[in-house]
């Protein structure tokens, strides 16, 4: 996997049709290593069908997606295999495997994929957990877990096995105020901290462009815009301007500072 | 839920099973282990063999010694052949034994019961039993009762 | 509603033959690719299986056995009643033995399975696709069709047999029980009858192929019910009723050919 590619992930030339439907018709996306990518639009844009062509559940009717350079479609089962120990995703409702504990479930992409022994897998997701902040809740079960805590898990289990590339697939849905600041603080820690690509798929506007370097804006089977959050509130594109005002009239109280937070993370574990 | 639970519970179940199956086939169905006994070939012909079918009892003296293993027409004498097999230790069946079909109880199953004659020779394997007694047909034993009712009422 | 035109009916009708069809064709993809498909089951099949054969074998226990004693001893009562009409009561063993063997056991064995352990298999993957833990796995690069699907399969293909064995044996000793020290048959005639009248092969060997067959049918449209609905509430409730209406429709309709098959020529 060269790291020399200055995107991650592109898609070159993609059309996804479901059915009669067509979601996605000849769309270009590139998403720079290393940064923090948005990809929004409104409900049923197809936002989340890109993420999962990215990651090979789905493949395009027509057109090229590649990931490090090699395109998805192209690799054969046991390269794809391979493939997906540098992806992690983060899918909306956590799916932490209900019938596992957290320690089973973060431990679940290291057993798949590696073949290390006990001690060293107990290592990593103490380590995993730690970063999420959730290490004392390793022996739980998930339903024994508020939301925000299974997303965070589910976020260690993403993490497991050092992905160089990140989906979150809209990770603020239904978050009170506090999980969400968590969650965003953790998203852009582990992208600068670890050089990771994230790419955050959303329809909330306020919370992703804080945090995105570089934002896609999708809808009606085409890419909108792009460009940097300022670039795209500066937009003429009417489409796009309808869109980003939300962004401009978002409210104040979702920010926190990150101050309270670092106290508060370090102070209650 | 722990591991070794889990394991003891399905081994558990799986037992059961197996038990309950074991049990079916040999206190409810009356298989007898040591099927593989030896056994030898008969044949007899009936004119009629009506309600006796494949692996219905063999017995002698109410006690059962084989089965009937197939039932073809005979095409030259026009009756019904039977095969029996009968287990080897009962080896000293005179030739001039009867093989009659008879009813187990009122609305059983028809069986095949063997009585012995006096004569010295003895059937051998492939051998035939030429004293034969046919099923019992209702309509025969009506057909006779009538007529002898109504040969009393005449004398 | 506004008033369907006749040819819009048809059109419907013809629809809905199609679906059903299309159903049938992914449906069967479906258990193909999940018992023989070359997909990564992550590891430890043989553990997952366990745990399947416990959630859904073992935890039926006690429904089949309650139901199983019950169904014998009424079997035993209400033979009892009809037999000693004809003056035959001598005959309740081998009654309840065959109606247990050759249709009972089989059946409502199955019937309480779909109810029972079909629907929440339904319900359990449905919450499983719902939650999006399928579309983890398989981000993760594990197969769930091999490791959720097949497993529930064989545990289910196991189970029920097993459990219609047991079944019958309950239902034939609670029909002993009231048969013999309730309503006075003699214990020997009642065995000695019922071992007469029983045949290994045609009796017991069918009502056991028959629930293999049924096994087969419930635990395919239990689990294909799950991974096909819709991944709402909603779509997981109509699952689950389409399980057990589906299975228990089958399994009465396969009965009445199977029964056909290997008694019709007497």
């Amino acid at each position: 996997m060269s790291a020399d590619h200055a995107y991650a992930v592109e898609l070159k030339g993609v059309s996804f049709m479901r059915g009669s439907r067509s979601i996605f018709k000849n769309v270009d996306i590139s998403i720079p290593r290393g940064k923090v990518t948005g990809i929004m639009g409104p409900s049923g844009s197809g936002k989340t069908t890109l993420l999962r062509l990215m990651g090979a559940q789905l493949r395009p009717s027509s057109g090229q997606v590649l990931v490090n350079g090699q395109n998805l479609p192209d690799l054969s089962r046991s390269d794809l295999f391979d493939m997906r120990k540098q992806m992690g995703v983060l899918f909306q409702s956590g799916a932490l495997f209900t019938d596992l504990d957290v320690f089973e479930n973060v431990a679940f992409p290291l057993r798949v994929h590696t073949e290390l022994p006990e001690d060293m897998i107990r290592d990593i997701v103490l380590m995993k957990l730690q970063a999420v902040g959730l290490r004392g809740a390793i022996e739980l079960m998930p339903d024994e877990l508020s939301g925000g805590m299974k997303r965070r898990v589910a976020l260690a289990r993403a993490i497991a096995l050092d992905p160089q590339i990140l989906m979150y697939d809209e990770p603020f849905v239904g978050q009170d105020p506090v999980a969400m600041g968590i969650l965003v603080r953790l998203i852009r820690l582990l992208n600068d901290a670890l050089g990771i690509t994230s790419i955050v798929v959303s329809h909330d506007l306020a919370e992703t462009a804080s945090i995105a370097d570089y934002l896609y804006v999708v809808g009606d089977t085409q890419v909108l815009g792009h460009g940097t959050p300022k670039e795209l509130m500066a937009s003429d594109n009417p489409r796009i301007r309808q869109f980003m005002q939300g962004v401009a009239d978002g409210p104040v109280p979702f920010h926190f500072p990150a101050a309270d937070y670092r106290d508060d993370l370090l102070g209650t574990r | 839920m722990q591991n070794r639970t889990l394991e003891i519970g399905v081994g558990l179940f799986l037992l059961a099973g197996l038990l309950a199956l074991l049990l079916l086939a040999l206190r409810v169905s009356g298989l007898t282990v040591g099927a593989g006994q030896d056994t030898y070939k008969l044949y007899a012909n009936f004119e009629n063999l009506a309600g006796l079918t494949v692996r219905a009892k063999v017995t002698m003296a109410g006690v059962g010694i084989g089965k009937v293993t197939a039932i073809d027409l005979d095409r030259d004498t026009f009756t019904g052949r039977v095969t029996m097999e009968l287990e080897k230790r009962v080896d000293n069946l005179p030739e001039d034994s009867t093989a009659s079909i008879l009813t187990a109880g009122l609305l059983g199953e028809k069986y095949i019961g063997i009585s012995v004659g006096g004569d010295e020779a003895l059937l051998k394997d492939g051998g035939t039993i030429h004293d034969t007694q046919s099923s019992l047909v209702l309509e025969d034993l009506i057909g006779k009762f009538l007529i002898n009712s109504v040969n009393k009422e005449s004398k | 509603m506004r008033r369907k035109s006749i040819g819009e009916r048809i059109r419907l009708l013809g629809r809905a033959g199609i679906d059903v069809v299309g159903s049938l064709g992914s449906s069967t993809l479906f258990l193909l690719r999940a018992l023989f498909g070359r997909g990564n089951v992550g590891n430890g099949f043989g553990h997952l299986l366990i745990k399947q054969l416990f959630s859904v074998g073992v935890m039926s226990l006690v429904i089949i056995v309650v139901s199983g004693l019950f169904i014998g001893m009424v079997l035993a009562l209400q033979g009892f009643n009809i037999l000693s009409s004809y003056g035959s009561e001598q005959a309740v063993g081998q009654m309840v033995a065959l109606t247990l063997l050759r249709e009972l056991g089989p059946v409502v064995t199955a019937l309480l399975f779909a109810g029972r352990a079909g629907s929440a298999l339904t319900a359990e993957i449905g919450n499983m696709k719902s939650t999006e833990q399928l579309s983890s796995l398989e981000m993760i690069g594990v197969d769930p069709l091999k490791y959720i699907i097949a497993p529930r399969l064989w545990a289910g293909f196991i189970s029920l047999p097993l459990l219609t064995m047991i079944f019958c044996v309950v239902g034939i000793w609670g029909g002993a029980m009231v048969a013999v020290d309730w309503l006075g048959v003699f214990e020997g005639s009642f065995w000695a009858n019922m071992q007469n009248s029983v045949s290994f092969e045609k009796d017991v060997l069918n009502g056991l192929i028959k629930s293999i067959v049924f096994a087969f049918v419930v635990t395919w449209i239990a689990v294909f019910q799950g991974y096909d609905c819709e991944p709402t509430s909603e779509g997981i409730s109509r699952a689950t009723t389409k399980t057990v209406v589906y299975a228990s429709l089958a399994v009465l309709g396969l009965d009445f050919i199977l029964t056909a098959l290997m008694f019709g020529d007497f």
